[in-house]
């Protein structure tokens, strides 16, 4: 069946934004292909890694696992709005503080996870951090790393 | 991705029309966390998306003055586990919603998404199974309810026609001293899918004996299963060592599982009986 392309309006990163997208893409694959926002990563395309996490409308959501066609009129928010400008938001700089990643591939998707827990839970506790976070996958398994960056990012003493 | 369309549906009536257009490769579509994956590998014939989430009675959640609750079929599970008044009087249902995923997936999946996948499996049916839960289905024919526990046929199968979608999940007050519980056995503490699972409410007398109760088991027969004879064991008597034994056994008997990767059939019978047993303690205790 012929799919047709659509114009969808929405908010990226606070910006308003106005982007072309097939009918069949997911909203990954809007951001990546369509949109050039490449920090959202393809791990299993299928719910499972959280590789792909963006906040849409205020809760995080697997971008893979959205139509981009269902983003008209939402707020989307990716790891590229964390940082302002140069200046690195206070998770991102504990991830680098505390070596929170490795090859890098499920930063994206455990920064706008863990961001979206410590607005609505400023000083989690680390088995809310762990819960919160079941559904990003890191198979460098840094886990205990990424915790204490959450931790830390949160104001807490992290031994 | 195979070609597929997407709709957007603005009443009811506009998305049995659009369904209807669309013939068998139509499907609503609620959170899409198991449509969407469905459709991009191909486990189902799915060309069109009908977006049913801007209808307002499918997103909506209804406490009703006399108890009863009201949860509209697209509603995410965070939506559910966040709301208050079900969280106090319906815990059952923020066992079942907060073990649905993970939070990415809380944020999109619904309890409808989860009844009308269908699968054996599924978290969410057995809690709607012993909550009593009745389904409103619209269709080309109008509104119809059907049972909770009569919906699945089996396994990514169920009683919706043609054009048909599920729209809300009407759930009775809760009695006097009732409670439910809903548990899962996995392998790890999160994000997978049931080995096997259990829920039961049950209500208590003033003399303590179970006066009412209900059990369903999951993941352990083509779909989730009411088991009537693990509520006769317990009821007209206070809760003992030989009467919830006898439910667990009973549980057992009726399971009818596969072997699987996530587990053998012995396993799962062993399970049944296990769940059962605890989702009768613990359903005690939220009852008193």
């Amino acid at each position: 069946m012929a799919t047709e392309h659509i114009v969808v309006n929405c908010t990226i990163n606070g910006e308003n934004t106005t982007f072309l997208a097939n009918e069949r893409d997911s909203l990954l694959e809007a951001l990546r292909d369509r949109i050039g926002l490449t920090g959202a990563k393809e791990g299993c395309n299928n719910g499972n890694c959280g590789a792909c996490c963006v906040n849409m409308d205020g809760r995080i959501v697997n971008s893979c696992l959205v139509m981009a066609a269902e983003c008209e009129g939402t707020e989307i928010g990716t790891v590229e709005g964390l940082a302002s400008g140069d200046q690195l938001s206070p998770l991102q700089n504990a991830f680098l503080e505390q070596a929170a990643l490795q090859c890098g591939i499920c930063t994206p998707g455990f920064l706008v996870a863990a961001e979206a827990l410590l607005e609505q839970n400023p000083d989690p506790s680390e088995h809310e951090i762990r819960y919160w976070l079941a559904g990003n996958l890191c198979r460098c398994t840094g886990y205990d790393k990424i915790v204490k960056a959450v931790q830390q990012a949160a104001g807490q003493s992290v031994v | 991705m195979q070609a597929v369309k997407y709709a957007r549906a603005e009443s009811v009536e506009e998305a049995v029309s659009l369904l209807q257009d669309g013939g068998a490769g139509a499907r609503p579509l609620a959170g899409g966390t198991d449509v969407i994956v469905q459709a991009r590998e191909r486990t189902r014939d799915i060309d069109v998306f009908v977006d049913i989430k801007h209808i307002s009675e499918v997103v909506a959640i209804e406490h009703g003055s006399d108890g009863s609750l009201t949860i509209g079929a697209a509603t995410p599970c965070y939506e559910i586990y966040g709301d208050d008044s079900i969280a106090e009087n319906f815990p059952i249902l923020v066992d079942s919603t907060s073990l649905i995923g993970g939070t990415a997936i809380q944020g999109r999946a619904s309890l409808g998404g989860n009844l009308c996948n269908s699968s054996p499996a599924a978290d969410g049916i057995p809690s709607l199974i012993v909550l009593e839960a009745q389904v409103e289905i619209a269709g080309p024919n109008g509104r119809r309810t059907v049972a909770v526990e009569d919906f699945c046929t089996a396994p990514g199968q169920n009683v919706l026609d043609s054009g048909e979608f599920v729209v809300k999940l009407h759930f009775p007050a809760p009695a006097e001293s009732s409670g439910a519980r809903f548990l899962r056995f996995i392998p790890r503490n999160e994000m997978d899918i049931a080995v096997a699972n259990a829920a039961t409410q049950l209500r208590l007398d003033a003399d303590g004996s179970v006066a009412w109760a209900r059990v369903a088991v999951g993941a352990i027969a083509p779909t989730p299963l009411l088991v009537a004879d693990a509520a006769a064991a317990i009821v007209g008597q206070p809760l003992s060592e030989d009467t919830i034994a006898a439910a667990a056994a009973a549980s057992s008997a009726a399971a009818r599982p596969i072997t699987d990767m996530r587990g053998s059939i012995r396993q799962r019978v062993h399970l049944a009986g296990v769940l059962t047993e605890r989702t009768i303690r613990q359903a005690a205790e939220r009852a008193a």
